[in-house]
């Protein structure tokens, strides 16, 4: 695009005009990242107490959980798929890791997390092999196993929780240590993003996602397994599930059988917050992390402003609601821009 | 032959979608029919039902086998049913389903005071005897109900708790589960009464915040409790998820000792915050007796020892005698003082519930 306007002296102060707003925008959730300044200056005003050092890392140590799934449904979302059954596979792995360690204390924490992820991959697995192998519906698959997760975890659990006494002091460990003064799940977080980027952007079977998602029939054709990559997705998406259930157990110091039930909303919330479209195809990483800081900030920022909780709930919507709105305004001015340019 | 058939079968339909009308609607049609079937009724052990607020809550399991303890105790036969989610419309449905069982009693811990009153009322229609227990359901939707204890004097002992540890000087918080939770409001409103009274005059309630029983959005509160109010002196929470997430907070920032802590919660979850010195001690009652005592009311109800008016008595089992008082519209059957849990017994509690 760029040599085509090169190549058009003439235009050449039209698209000057037009640059200053399209090189500010160029970045799609522009429109979000300013939402978020805004709320933030809001609330600053409200409860100076906001902006502190604290209430940040707290701020973040609250949201790299969601803002993990996040990452994980993007990629679902994007091959046309939802999976509603993240809270109950975090739940399922949480429970199961933490009867394990509270039998065993001598089980090590990093064992901890392997034996989650392991069991989230088996629980994605099974969603995976009936969405790509069966053709079941997404939808219905997930909230199928969704039911038959939560209903294991009941089962496993016999009712009962694990509480904070019966876990060892280094599995609570996991999410209240820091490694250079960062907290380990802060860490967690980054370290799954950094990958993510990788993943998404710079290997072959990242870019293939997209393409299931945005063309299923011109995928295969190319010669992309349809099937392969979706059992992929949703196999990460278990994954990073029972992941989020170990470190969710460990920084809540309890295991119960109604953890994180319809925490899936949330991380929705976040992905279509982010720009991720339901339909398919389209979702950057920048903007699913924008979104769950968003859906973090609103946590935590409402208990400090004193609104009465009667009103939390409708104002929560409300900002979810303007910001997507605003988002999408902003996003149909880029994409105005780049037709234009396109014209010349 | 097949016409013949297909109209036989159609009649069938007919009767019995005209059937399924008559037992929704309330009054005499109702009535008659569970007079057709009380013969079968009568055989086997009368049917006593529990309904929980939601399944997978430990303190509720404790609380059915109570309840089971007791319906075993005068040989009836006990149903525990709670619906997936704290919802009043999963209540509603096993309510429903209870119903057409045709069991003599249901006991529930209501989700919500009012929308479970159609339900209810159907029930009382159909001669079944209807008991809330817990979190109570308005007066017009049961025969009576079971408190845990006093919530007159919930609110004076962590008012008075409150005031042991903080020196009877300071700024205090409440963090309850949601605002519509019926049991928590009577409590804070009976801690805001008793603060009135002069030797509580140096004590500023500051803030009623809600974690909504859920672990994320509890510990989202006590945070900005602490940084709203830097010189909070103490926090009471008289919820199992909220005390353990405040606790788990004040343990984390390293508080223990300068925010005292209490409230109401179970001794497992609580364990290692009191054996920290992080909540110096709390309340809770004991869930087995609330069962227990749910159920010997179901059972002097159905059998016919008493009615559920103020002034009645009944024997209550291993509890002794208990009397039916006033309660604003209703009647109410009350356990007592909660019971206290510090370093010294949260040891041998721990394990049990």
């Amino acid at each position: 695009m760029a040599v085509h306007t090169a190549n058009a002296p003439a235009a050449e102060t039209a698209v000057k005009k037009e640059s200053k707003l399209a090189s500010l925008a160029r970045f799609r959730e522009m429109g979000l990242l300013a939402f978020i300044i805004l709320l933030a200056v809001g609330v600053q005003i409200r409860n100076p107490s906001f902006l502190t050092v604290e209430n940040v890392v707290d701020m973040a140590t609250n949201t790299a959980i969601l803002s993990i799934l996040a990452v994980g449904m993007m990629l679902v979302l994007v091959t046309r798929g939802i999976d509603l059954s993240i809270g109950a596979t975090l739940a399922l792995s949480g429970m199961l890791v933490a009867q394990i360690v509270s039998a065993n204390s001598s089980f090590s924490p990093l064992l901890a997390v392997l034996t989650g992820i392991g069991i989230g991959i088996i629980c994605g697995l099974v969603i995976g092999g009936l969405v790509s192998w069966i053709g079941v519906l997404p939808i219905i698959a997930t909230l199928a196993m969704m039911n038959i997760y939560r209903g294991f975890t009941y089962m496993v659990s016999d009712g009962k929780w694990i509480s904070s006494y019966q876990m060892p002091e280094s599995f609570v460990g996991i999410a209240t240590s820091s490694v250079f003064g960062i907290n380990t799940l802060i860490l967690i977080a980054l370290f799954i993003y950094a990958s993510a980027y990788y993943f998404i952007s710079h290997t072959r079977t990242g870019r293939q996602i997209y393409a299931v998602g945005s063309n299923p029939e011109s995928a295969k054709i190319t010669g992309i397994s349809e099937k392969k990559i979706l059992m992929l997705v949703y196999t990460l998406m278990g994954g990073l599930s029972g992941l989020c259930g170990v470190l969710w157990v460990s920084k809540f110091a309890s295991a119960q059988g109604d953890t994180a039930s319809g925490y899936e909303l949330s991380v929705i919330a976040a992905c279509i917050l982010g720009g991720v479209s339901i339909a398919g195809g389209s979702g950057k990483l920048g903007g699913v992390i924008l979104g769950a800081v968003l859906i973090g900030i609103l946590n935590n920022a409402l208990p400090l402003m004193n609104v009465s909780p009667f009103w939390q709930k409708g104002i929560e919507g409300t900002i979810i609601l303007v910001a997507v709105l605003l988002n999408v305004a902003v996003k149909r001015g880029v994409e105005r821009n780049h037709l234009l340019r396109r014209r010349i | 032959m097949k016409k013949y058939w297909a109209l036989v079968l159609s009649l069938v339909l007919v009767f019995s979608v005209l059937s399924a009308c008559s037992q929704g609607s309330p009054g005499g049609n109702a009535s008659n029919g569970s007079d057709g079937d009380s013969q079968s009724k009568n055989d086997g052990p009368k049917k006593y039902a529990f309904i929980f607020k939601n399944t997978g809550n430990p303190y509720g399991e404790k609380m059915m086998e109570g309840f089971e303890e007791a319906i075993n105790e005068i040989g009836g036969e006990a149903i525990l049913r709670a619906p997936d989610q704290p919802t009043a419309e999963g209540q509603i449905q096993i309510i429903e389903q209870l119903i057409t069982q045709q069991v003599d009693s249901i006991v529930i811990a209501g989700n919500d005071p009012d929308a479970l009153q159609p339900a209810l009322t159907k029930a009382m229609n159909a001669g079944i005897e209807v008991i809330s227990v817990d979190s109570a359901v308005n007066a017009d939707s049961r025969v009576t109900h079971v408190n845990q204890a006093d919530p007159e004097a919930i609110g004076r002992i962590q008012i008075e708790a409150v005031s042991e540890m903080i020196g009877g000087k300071g700024q205090i918080a409440v963090l309850s589960a949601t605002s519509q939770a019926t049991n928590q409001n009577l409590w804070i409103e009976y801690m805001q009464k008793e603060l009135e009274k002069p030797e509580y005059k140096d004590i500023e309630l500051v803030k009623v915040a809600y974690g909504d029983d859920l672990r994320d959005k509890s510990v989202s509160e006590t945070e900005a409790l602490l940084k709203t109010y830097p010189d909070l002196k103490a926090i009471i929470a008289p919820t199992t998820v909220g005390i353990a997430a405040a606790g788990k907070v004040l343990t984390d920032k390293g508080l223990g000792g300068k925010i005292a802590l209490t409230g109401l919660g179970l001794p497992s979850e609580m364990a290692s915050y009191i054996e920290s010195g992080v909540s110096p001690w709390m309340y809770l009652w004991n869930p087995i007796d609330v069962g227990y005592a749910a159920g010997s009311t179901a059972a002097a109800l159905v059998n016919g020892d008493m009615e559920g008016k103020v002034g009645d008595t009944f024997k209550a089992g291993r509890l002794g005698e208990k009397e039916v008082v006033e309660d604003g519209d209703g009647t109410q059957v009350m356990l007592g003082e909660p019971f206290k849990f510090d370093k010294e017994n949260i040891g041998e509690w721990k394990d049990v519930y």
